[in-house]
Order: C-alpha cells, then structure tokens, then sequence
C-alpha cells in the first residue's frame, strides 16, 4: 500500500442520505417500485434530487408519516399495510416493491421487515417484497444501492454455475460494451446485478466469480461472500488505467491469458488515449479537492492524477473500506491525503486556504464557491452519467474539463451575485 | 399515513429555512440528520444563490442515538454562534428531531448567549412549508418586538402628517423561493414612491433582525404574500395597531384597488386616480383586435391561494377568458379559494395530489392551464399550452430578467406570458380556415414549438375504455367522422358532453346527429 495519509473528521455534513440512489435504482429496474416510508421531508428531498425527471406517475414514492401514525405501531402497520393495497391495486404492473425505511421510520423504530414478511404472504405470486434503509442517520448517499442490493440477495438462487457478475447499477450502453467486451475475451456467461428486471434476478454460488463496478457496496459485497461468491479483487472501471486492471483480474479469475486481453484492449485505449489528450492539457498541473458525497472520489482522484495529470490536494469520502479499496489506494500518488467523515465548515476553509482549480461537491456547494471564483463540478453527475470503461475515459475527463475550459473563455473570477 | 408520489409543499422546516437564506445576519441551527441538507440546492440551484443557505444541520447519526445527541446539538450551536455571529439565533428541529425531544431551543437559550433567540416549534408531521415560513416569520417578529409591546402606543396611521413627512409603510411577505418576489418588490416599491409613499422596511427578503425592529417606524404593513406573512402583520395590528393592506396587486383592477386601500388607511389623497388606468400596456393588449381571439378561451388554474386567486381576476375580467378550473394546494386558503370559485361557477379542487389536478384538467378541457412547474409538466403530457404561475418553481421560472407579477409592469409580463403558449389571433384564423387541408398537422400550436399530444391516440385509449363502460356506448362510423372534425382542444369535452346526452336521452349508439343533438343541448 502506498504512503497515504488517513484522517478521519466529524461535524455538521452536506451529503445527501441513502434514499437519493432510489433516483436511478428506479430507472435501472422499470418492474419495480420503491416505496418509502417517512415524512414529508423524504419526499421532498427524492423529487429535489431526481429534478427535472418527473415521469407521469414515477416509479417511486413516500408513504408520508402523520401524526397519528406515531402514536401507535401496530396502527401505523395497519396503515402501511392500506397504502401498500391502495398503490398495487393502481399500479398492478409492479413486480417487485421495496420497501425504504428512513430516519423517522428507524427512529420510531417500524418494523419494515414484518411488514415486508407479511406482504409476501398476501401478495405471494403476484408482487415480492423486500425492505432495506436509505435513513441518512445510517447511509449516505450511494449506500442505499448497496442495502437495496443487499436486500435482494436473499432471493437469489444458488446455482454452481460458472459465471461472472458484475456488481453495481450501471449504464445500460456501457453495461452493453462491457459484455461484448468480456465475450471477445472468452466470458460467455455474464450476468448484472441489479439486473434490468428485477425478477430476473441471477442465480448465485460458489462458482460465481463478482466483479464490482462501483465502489461502494460493502454490505452487498459481504453478503455475496457469505452465499459462496467469489469477489475479484480489482481497481473500479473508471479511466483507462483501472478499466484495464479491472478487465485483467477479471481474465485472471477466469484464467484467461493476459496476452490475450491486452490484444483486445490495446487498440480500445490506443483509442482512449488519444481522446484523453484534449481533456489533459486543460487538467494537467490543475489542483483538486475532492469534497466527500458518493464513495467515487478515491477512484476519481486516481484517474484524474494518474491520467489527467492533476495535483490531489484532499480527497474526502463519506465512508472508507480500506479492504475494498486496497487495489484502488495502491494506486494512489503518495502522501495523499484522503479524509474519511466531514466537518463541511472546517472542510471548506481547507478549500478557501488551498485555492484549488476545482472543487469536486454537492450541489448545495457548488454556486455558493462559483461565487467565490473556485470552479466546481458537482458530484451527483457522476452517478447519473456513463462514465465506466475504457471507451468512456474521455467523456470522464470532460466532466472535469469543461468547468475549467469555461474559465478560460469567461474572464471574470468573483462575480456579484442576486 | 399519505402515499405521495410528489408534493407542492416541503416540509415546515424548509419554510423555516426559506425566511433565515432571505435575511441577513441571522443563523438557523437544525437539528437533522446529514440527509436533510438537500435543501441547500433548492437555494443555490433553483435561486442561483451564490451564498448557502444560513443554516447548521446536527447531522446526529444512529450511534448517536443511544448517546448525548442533545451535547450534540449544543456542541454545533456553540461552534455556529462563534463562527458566524449572527446577530439573532433560529433554533429548530426537523422531522426527525422532533421524534428524539431533544428540545434544542430550550437548549440554545439556556447557553449564556446574549443575542435574542427564536425557538421555532414546527411540527413536521401535520404541518407544510408554507406554514413553517408563516411560523417562522410570525416568531421572529414577535421574539424581536415583544419588549416594545407595553412601552408604545398604538400606532395613527395618520402621524405622518404631524411628523412633517412622507408615509412609510413595511413591505411584507416577501421570501427566497417565492414567486418572482424579487421583481415584486421592486414594482410594488416603485409604485408606492410615485404615490408619495415611502418604504420602511421590506422583509424578511433582504431584512436584518435590525430592521425588523424597525417595523414599527412604519405607520401600516403592505401583505405582499398572506402564506407567508398575514400572521405578522396580524399580530403588529394586535399590539401595536398596525393597519394592514388585504388586496393583492396582481393585475391591473388589483393593482388599482390596493392603490386606493394604501391610500385610504393612510388618509393620502389620491390625486392620480385616472392615469392609473393606463399606466399597463394590458388593457389595451387586451382590447386590440388581435385579443378578441382571447375571448372565451377556457383556462385551468392551479396554484398557491395568493397567485390563484388573482390569476382567476384576470382571466376572467381582464383577458376575457373562461375559467373553468380553479384550485390551490394551500389548505390555509382553501375558504377564499371556494369563495372565489363559488362566484366562477366552478367547483374549488382543495389537494396536495399533482394527479388529482391532472385528472380535474383533463375533465375540463382546458385551452391554456396556469399553474405550477408540476402543471406544466401536466399540460404538457396533455398537450395544452401552459403558463406557470406560482410555486414550486423551477430554475426557469426565476428569470435573468426583469419579470415581476404585481403592478403595471406584472402586468404586463403577465399578458405576455399567458398569452405567448397560446395560437396568436390570425394564427388561430388561418389554422381554422386551412384545418382540412392534407398538410396540415392535427395538433398543431404555434410557431412556439410546443409538441401537441396525440389527440387520436388518446381517443383511441378513451374509446376502449368506453367499450368495457357499463352504459355500452357506441360511436358509430359517422359519430366518430364528425368528432375527429372538431379542434382537437375541445374534442375531450365534445366527446363526453354528447355521452352524457346519450345517457341522459337512452341513445345506445352515437351518430354524426347525436354530436349536433348534443351541442344545441348544451348550447
């Protein structure tokens, strides 16, 4: 492991919680519905994150806590149970319905587990249901992928077939690349989780060899282990560098000969790399600080120091699993300083007294620094972009590039705002 | 328990937050957990704001729990006061706070700060974000003035004579993620100055505790928005015996009427009364040749009770047009919502469900909707032009220009804006003439490039529907010719007006006949 440098910090944060990954969880799985229990605070954050993406009747939405559900449990089951009746009567098309406990429901402590038992048995044939929590007193963020998938797990078959699993939502076209790619290796059988559909979960075993795409399923990862799963250790697929490494632990696994995946993908990053160029001149020498939100930033400060050429100056997280992120970590400049938790006042003054070129944040940051003259590029694109794989390198660069290339056109740094 | 798939209003704390981001040197410290910080964007996204918002969120998480949490709170309070010394502290809790008691206001009060304190009680789980703004506000001003209580006099809305000077009133109401409140304020100031008016203070739009103290210079309140400020003003009437304004300036007869309602509470001649009439461009907008297309075009409004009520004014009185949907998601309004309905003909829809108000619009076949971003997208699916009137709003409904709602220049902007989604007068004409030419396109708009929605598609799903009815109503070859010949934006309404006649008449099938039976029937 290379000399990095590990802080840990605590305070107020601006993060989102587990329920925003409901936003492409949904889109990833059409047949599903995700519903979550909580407040009017819940329903108003999923809307405001999900933005512009509102849908005739979306695949999601809150079973809103009242007053008088408080008062009582067994009520508030009673409840639940009618306005879990009421929307499959009116939308019999679900398949599969997650029930999303949040942090008024933990508090209160639901019991969405019984709740979900009970249902099954009701609705047994028709429509499954399983529970998991996206309560921001317990995830941040990407975490409610992982509890989503987590949640699945159970109802997965075992199966000894030989098989590689790509693990975490991705686009659907790199999703596509991806598996054409493994097929010119060799890799026949490939399947997704989350799949498509989300009865068309894969069966799993001891001959199940998991390839992660994201970095941040912990608890799914421990899961899969426990059912027999074999997990590849390996770098994330984002930028050149760690799809190449991702692809050869996979061939590895596979026992696959490494000559044989550098001849399929040497003419893929001959390719990458020349549309890299254009972004690195603009990203080369540029400061970087990366503020904590989706569990990416330690993959994305590898690919943007190790091919875009950037200076990390910090590279927050909201939750470090260094055993995961061994592979990723390793290749890390040394003496990076990655700082795990927030303190968002005390992070801030770090930004302002290191004046970076960029600053990688949330959305509630990112006008309030623009304001200031720090450029920014908001984390919640990269969970909503297809930037995995080799072919998409460049487009990934370009996230960051871009902010940059505007300040060169636009002169003007500290600007009166209204 | 509510199943919500989307909601107009965010919960109270968020009010809360929308009067604390609109004022200067204030602090609201939040007892939330990390998740409830998306608020933040709703400011800097939406309102572009190039600050954030005032505010210090706990961030207690599950291991806290069977902890301190309430050292936790104090702990952020200490480290917010020190590092943002602000001149007056909000304390409040959100959803999730308000389940641990933890009692942060009573914490905050107890630490030995000298600066006055606001313990905001917003219960999170009956109460909305209109409420909690109200709320907030209404605290504020009363933690802020209830020393002066006993010391003033009630005050003359008539002093100003003997104090040798202009009028002064306070401008309130006015937030951050409110309509357009920005520009209001503007128009609605540069009015009053023409009147010989001055403004004391505005807020808590740009308001400082210091000015809110202030308040009492003024000799009456102008209630810019009653969501958000009718409980203030209610209670500077009660203990100090501020006089009020109750019109809304939206529109020109509005504008004129709360002209006048200033004028009388403060005793000041108006001397202008006929240059008001022209100081809009709409009366005659409206009154040109162009505009006698306006006349009778049917429109649905849907909005917050302030922007809804005044909408349905001028639709009705000053464009011409026929309202024939009126609702609001303001429970707090509901009763001026009806009454306004009452007098329309039309039934007030009181509801927080977006698909509720898809299904009223679509029942009543609007031509143009007014209301809501979530309207828009409504009337969009629906294929009807659309004009979004109120909040929520979104990034495009905070415009880089100049574009208040009130006055002779919201007026202005207002008879653009609705009138633009629509077909321009020898537009409509020409579509008419040319309808049954090949060329032309069912559905067709405008040169705005609004994308119509299929309108036979959506017959086609109507008629099989119709087909498994009970009543057994079948449109038979020429019923169905004859239907397809009227404009596409009344089409729906044609199809269940003649359905209802056949029902109402025992007809089993519908012809080309019925469809005329059923139009002198209805007239």
């Amino acid at each position: 492991m290379s000399k990095v440098e590990f802080n840990k910090e605590n305070g107020p944060r601006e993060v989102f919680c587990g329920l925003t990954s409901i936003v492409w969880l949904h889109r990833r799985m059409p047949d599903a519905f995700f519903l979550v229990v909580g407040s009017r605070t819940c329903a108003h954050l999923i809307q405001s994150a999900a933005g512009v993406m509102i849908f005739a009747e979306p695949r999601f939405g809150t079973a809103i806590l009242e007053e008088k559900d408080l008062a009582g449990l067994a009520d508030a089951h009673e409840e639940l149970y009618r306005v879990v009746n009421d929307l499959i009567a009116r939308r019999p098309e679900i398949k599969t319905l997650f029930l999303v406990g949040s942090c008024p429901s933990e508090v209160i402590k639901l019991d969405l587990a019984t709740v979900a038992e009970k249902l099954n048995k009701r609705f047994l044939g028709q429509v499954r249901f399983v529970n998991y929590s996206g309560s921001g007193i317990e995830t941040t963020f990407t975490q409610g992928e992982d509890g989503a998938l987590k949640a699945l797990i159970p109802l997965m078959e075992s199966s000894n077939e030989e098989k590689l699993l790509l693990v975490g939502t991705l686009a659907n076209n790199v999703e596509d690349r991806f598996k054409k790619i493994f097929r010119n290796l060799g890799i026949s059988n490939i399947e997704s989780f989350p799949p498509r559909q989300s009865t068309e979960l894969p069966k799993i075993g001891k001959n199940t060899k998991v390839l992660l795409t994201q970095p941040y399923l912990s608890d799914t990862v421990r899961d899969l282990k426990h059912r027999g799963c074999e997990i590849i250790s390996a770098p994330f697929p984002l930028g050149i560098e760690g799809s190449a490494k991702w692809f050869l632990a996979a061939a590895k696994a596979f026992k696959i000969n490494e000559l044989k995946v550098h001849e399929i993908i040497s003419p893929l990053i001959k390719r990458a790399k020349l549309a890299l160029d254009s972004h690195k001149e603009i990203l080369k020498g540029k400061r970087l600080f990366l503020l904590p939100e989706s569990q990416l930033e330690i993959s994305l400060a590898r690919f943007l120091h190790n091919e875009c050429e950037m200076d990390l100056i910090e590279v927050g997280t909201p939750y470090l699993n260094k055993d995961l992120m061994k592979e990723e970590i390793n290749l890390l400049p040394d003496n990076t300083k990655i700082v795990e938790g927030q303190h968002v006042e005390k992070q801030l003054d770090r930004v302002r007294e290191s004046s970076p070129d960029l600053v990688v944040c949330g959305m509630g940051l990112a006008n309030p620094l623009e304001a200031e003259g720090i450029s920014t590029k908001w984390s919640i694109e990269m969970v909503f972009s297809p930037i995995h794989g080799i072919d998409q390198a460049a487009d990934l660069a370009g996230l960051f590039s871009k902010p940059l290339k505007r300040n060169q056109i636009l002169t003007s740094k500290t600007l009166v705002t209204h | 328990m509510e199943l919500t798939l989307w909601t107009y209003e965010g919960p109270p704390h968020v009010g809360a937050m929308r009067i604390a981001s609109s004022m200067k040197d204030i602090h609201y410290v939040l007892h939330a957990p990390q998740g409830d910080t998306y608020a933040d964007l709703l400011f800097t996204m939406i309102e572009r704001r190039g600050q954030r918002p005032p505010v210090t969120y706990t961030t207690f998480q599950a291991r806290d729990l069977g902890g301190d949490t309430a050292e936790l709170v104090k702990k952020n309070i200490k480290e917010a006061v020190e590092r943002f010394k602000p001149k007056t502290l909000l304390v409040g809790e959100s959803c999730t706070a308000e389940l641990i008691q933890d009692q942060p206001g009573a914490l905050a009060k107890g630490m030995g700060f000298d600066m006055p304190i606001v313990n905001l009680e917003l219960p999170a789980y009956s109460k909305k974000e209109n409420w909690g703004a109200s709320e907030t506000f209404y605290q504020l001003t009363r933690t802020l003035l209830k020393e002066k209580v006993s010391s003033s006099d009630k005050i003359n809305p008539l002093r100003w004579r003997e104090l040798g000077r202009r009028p002064k009133v306070n401008i309130l109401g006015p937030s951050l993620l409110g309509f357009r409140c920005r520009d209001d304020v503007i128009e609605i100031q540069r009015i009053l100055s023409e009147q010989g008016i001055d403004t004391n203070v505005v807020a808590p739009l740009g308001a400082s505790p210091d000015d809110i103290e202030r308040l009492i210079d003024a000799e009456i309140n102008i209630c810019l928005y009653q969501e958000i400020a009718e409980a203030s003003c209610e209670w500077l009437k009660r203990n100090f015996g501020m006089e009020y304004t109750n019109t809304i300036p939206i529109g020109i007869k509005n504008t004129i009427e709360f002209i006048h309602e200033v004028h009388e509470k403060l005793d000041l001649p108006l001397t202008n009364k006929e240059e008001l009439e022209n100081k809009s461009k709409l009366p005659w907008y409206s009154k040109s040749v162009d505009s006698n297309y306006l006349t009778g075009k049917r429109v649905f409004i849907f909005g917050d009770g302030t922007h809804a009520i005044a909408a349905s004014k001028i639709a009705k009185e000053e464009l011409g047009f026929e309202v024939v949907g009126l609702g609001t998601y303001s429970r707090e309004m509901a009763r001026q919502v009806r009454a306004t309905a009452k007098d329309l003909n039309v039934e007030a829809l009181i509801t927080n469900n977006y698909l509720e108000v898809e299904d009223a619009m679509k029942k009543a076949a609007p031509e143009l909707v007014l209301g809501t971003q979530m309207e828009r997208h409504s009337a969009k699916r629906l294929g009807i032009p659309c004009s979004v009137i109120s909040t929520p709003m979104h990034v495009q409904d905070v415009p880089a220009r100049y574009s208040p709602q009130m006055g002779w220049e919201g007026a202005n902007v207002i008879f653009d804006d609705w009138v633009h989604p629509l077909m321009m007068g020898l537009e409509e004409h020409l579509i008419d003439m040319f309808k049954h030419d090949f060329e032309f396109v069912d559905g067709h708009q405008s040169h705005l490039g609004h994308t119509a929605a299929n309108t036979n598609k959506i017959l086609n799903s109507d008629e099989k529907k119709e087909k498994n009815s009970k009543e057994g109503i079948i449109w038979t070859e020429s019923g169905r010719a004859e239907l397809t010949k009227v404009p596409f934006f009344v089409r729906g309404k044609v199809k269940t007006n003649t359905e209802k006649y056949a029902i109402l008449r025992g007809i089993p099938e519908i012809s080309d006949e019925t469809l005329y039976d059923a139009k002198a029937y209805f007239g």
